[in-house]
């Protein structure tokens, strides 16, 4: 049975709807709607004059040897960010859902990391990995290594990398492990009757059953690399040392804010705008028909 | 095929005791079936065979070997579960080939162990399904033939029949026997479904709070159990219990009403005076006798008729009539001396013949 409206009122509806519309309105589509046509003009260096040039930003861009980089450094991050994160929650996980005593706190404590704010996440790794005053970069010094992230540009990626990743630990750990719980008990035991060692049960029957769960958190972690850790680098490196750790999203904030290049960052935005469309097809497409069985 | 002893097998968890103390020992080719109410700890004992659980004492022998301490891989036994755990990522094919490959055989070798198990169960037509695909029958037996094509030395199932509608566990019941007897693997089957019990087990364990109150052949069980436990848990309906007193020539059994019983002779070791529980099934009683039954609930089955009612000294009875069901309020009956039990009513053990 259908029930019908219970508002006889037609404006009502509206009216609870509009705080909602009104924010998604304001923060989402005017802003993006302004980078679309931002990305299409063209600014003199004084502000005076602007000039409709059609896809001239988009075309320098690309022919830019600084964006080419930038692309570079985006996939070294994100695809170390994802590896690194994904492996490490998924380690946990599975020593988290054996019978281990105090699992309990434990788990909490593999939680926190999300809780953290990306600026105080940032502090935690400065005060570990700064050359001066870091425990971890003292220590590497004193071993001898020439560490300096401020100055080397691929121990700059390594911290921003390891600082990110850490930060989404947690994420995966809690659906790792709640993919690994959902496995019933008796099927591994089955395995075990079968004969199969624990590594080989992990590899036949644990892994594959979690596919749906690993696919769906790959997604959210290019996501997140891609998008969600400008405040991590910002506070830890701010894109340097030269632009070794400028990721896409990072170039688009410093073109604009910085540079005042509005056509340019208007352009980069609508690249990512278009990155992140074609992240969350993906995933709609494979999550929905879930992976594997 | 296999022998397989249990010795003293005790079984904590934490502070619980769950297990005190079974033992067992299993012939090469037999198919024992454990028994009892939820919780009294079948599945545990089960586990512990196969090796899915820790004894916290005794010890586990499969052909004079100790496996108590050997990982479930090492002690070539194939499981069946209630919920038969297959691996819901895989063809059925790979399901059944996958203990197999851990083993190493070669690729031919699985391709007709697997094939042979499939034809044996009716399954060759599905082996490209997934688990998600099968109905729960056909979900069942691919468990079968994955513990099957293994040739293991002992199947066990923990109330592999119990997630199956009544018709569909009736024939998988009869082809469970049957296949057993073919294959002649010795096997444990664990089930808290009397009917089950009774038709699948050469010889039955009934368990009761984590002991084994009595291991016997089905009719063995049937005729002479050895408490009342036993006695009220096989047959159904279950055995009525009347309390009584032996009288002072040790020849009959008073009951509280002053009614006296006669014992049947040579049969029970009884002390004058001894308080003792009589047991009688509700086939055993006839028409007429000195009790007044008052009936309160008849149910016509046909063929005959189940009445259940109460005696004039309280006790509750239920018994079993050939025929229509009959029409009096009153019913004076007679429990069949010959087929009376008689127990301790402290201890609930049967009586033991006389010396
Ligand atoms: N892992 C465990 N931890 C603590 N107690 C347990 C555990 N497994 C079983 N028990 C307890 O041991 C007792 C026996 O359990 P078991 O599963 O062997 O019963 P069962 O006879 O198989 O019952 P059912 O017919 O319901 O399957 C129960 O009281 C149960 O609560
Ligand atoms: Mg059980």
């Amino acid at each position: 049975m259908q029930r019908k409206a219970i508002f006889n009122n037609k404006l009502l509806p509206y009216l609870l709807l509009a705080p909602q519309l009104a924010i998604t309105f304001a923060f989402f589509f005017w802003p993006a709607g302004e980078a679309v046509w931002y990305s299409f003009i063209r600014q003199d260096a004084f502000g005076i004059s602007t000039q409709f040039v059609w896809f001239e930003n988009f075309t320098d861009l690309f022919a830019d040897p600084l964006y080419h980089q930038v692309i570079l450094n985006t996939v070294i991050f994100s695809v170390a960010v994802t590896v690194l994160a994904m492996g490490f929650a998924l380690g946990l996980a599975v020593l988290a859902d054996r019978h281990i005593r105090g699992k309990d706190g434990y788990r909490t404590l593999l939680i926190w990391p999300y809780a953290v704010a990306p600026a105080v996440a940032a502090i935690l790794y400065i005060f570990l990995f700064h050359p001066d005053i870091g425990l971890i970069g003292r220590a590497l010094k004193a071993a001898g290594v020439a560490w300096n992230y401020t100055l080397n540009g691929n121990q700059a990626m390594l911290v921003v990398v390891l600082a990110a990743a850490w930060k989404q630990v947690s994420y995966n750990f809690l659906f790792f492990l709640a993919g690994l719980q959902s496995i019933p008990r008796s099927v591994l035991e089955a395995a075990a009757i079968d004969g199969a060692s624990p590594l080989h049960r992990f590899r036949t029957v644990i892994f594959p059953l979690l596919s749906p769960t690993t696919f769906f958190l790959l997604v959210i972690n290019i996501t997140y690399a891609f998008f969600d850790t400008f405040g991590i680098i910002d506070a830890l490196t701010k894109g340097g040392p030269g632009n070794a750790t400028q990721t896409l999203i990072y170039r688009a904030y410093i073109d604009g804010r910085v540079n005042l290049d509005i056509g340019s960052s208007s352009a980069q935005s609508v690249v990512l705008m278009i990155a992140v469309m074609a992240l969350t097809l993906v995933q709609f497409r494979f999550i929905e028909r879930k992976v594997h069985y | 095929m296999a022998e397989l002893k249990l010795s003293g097998i005790v079984k904590n968890f934490g502070a619980v005791r769950v297990l005190h103390g079974i033992d067992l020992a299993v012939q090469n080719g037999e198919m024992i079936v454990i028994v009892g109410a939820s919780g009294c700890g079948k599945s545990t004992l089960l586990r512990i065979v196969a090796g899915l659980e820790r004894a916290t004492g005794g010890t586990v022998l499969i052909d004079d070997r100790d496996v108590t301490a050997l990982e479930p891989a090492a002690r070539d036994i194939a499981m069946v579960f209630q919920n038969y755990a297959l691996y819901p990522h895989m063809r059925v094919f790979d399901n059944m080939a996958y203990g197999l490959r851990i083993r190493g055989l070669a690729k031919d070798d699985i391709k007709r162990r697997v094939q042979e198990a499939a034809d044996l169960l009716g399954l060759s037509a599905l082996l490209d399904r997934r688990p998600r695909e099968l109905s729960g029958g056909q979900r069942q037996r691919v468990a079968m033939g994955r513990a099957i094509v293994r040739e293991p030395k002992l199947f066990l199932f923990d109330e592999p029949l119990s997630n199956l509608d009544a018709k569909l566990r009736v024939a998988m019941r009869a082809e469970i026997k049957r296949l057993q007897r073919r294959l002649g693997v010795t096997s444990l089957f664990v089930t808290h479904d009397q009917v089950e019990a009774m038709t699948l087990g050469d010889r039955l364990v009934v368990m009761h709070e984590g002991r084994a109150a009595q291991i016997a052949s089905p009719m063995e069980i049937f005729e002479r159990p050895a408490d009342t436990y036993v006695a009220g848990f096989i047959g159904s309906p279950a055995m009525n219990f009347l309390p009584a007193t032996i009288t002072e020539d040790g020849k009959g059994a008073r009951l509280s009403d002053g009614n006296i019983i006669a014992l049947p002779p040579g049969q029970f070791a009884a002390q004058p005076g001894q308080k003792v529980t009589l047991g009688i099934r509700p086939e055993h009683i006839s028409l007429p006798g000195p009790l007044r039954l008052t009936t309160d609930l008849i149910e016509p089955l046909g063929s005959e008729s189940v009445v259940h009612g109460r005696l004039a000294s309280g006790e509750t009875m239920a018994l079993r009539l050939p025929g229509a069901p009959p029409s009096a309020t009153v019913l004076e009956i007679a429990p069949r001396a010959e087929h009376l039990h008689v127990f301790d009513a402290e201890t609930g053990k049967r009586l033991p013949p006389p010396a």
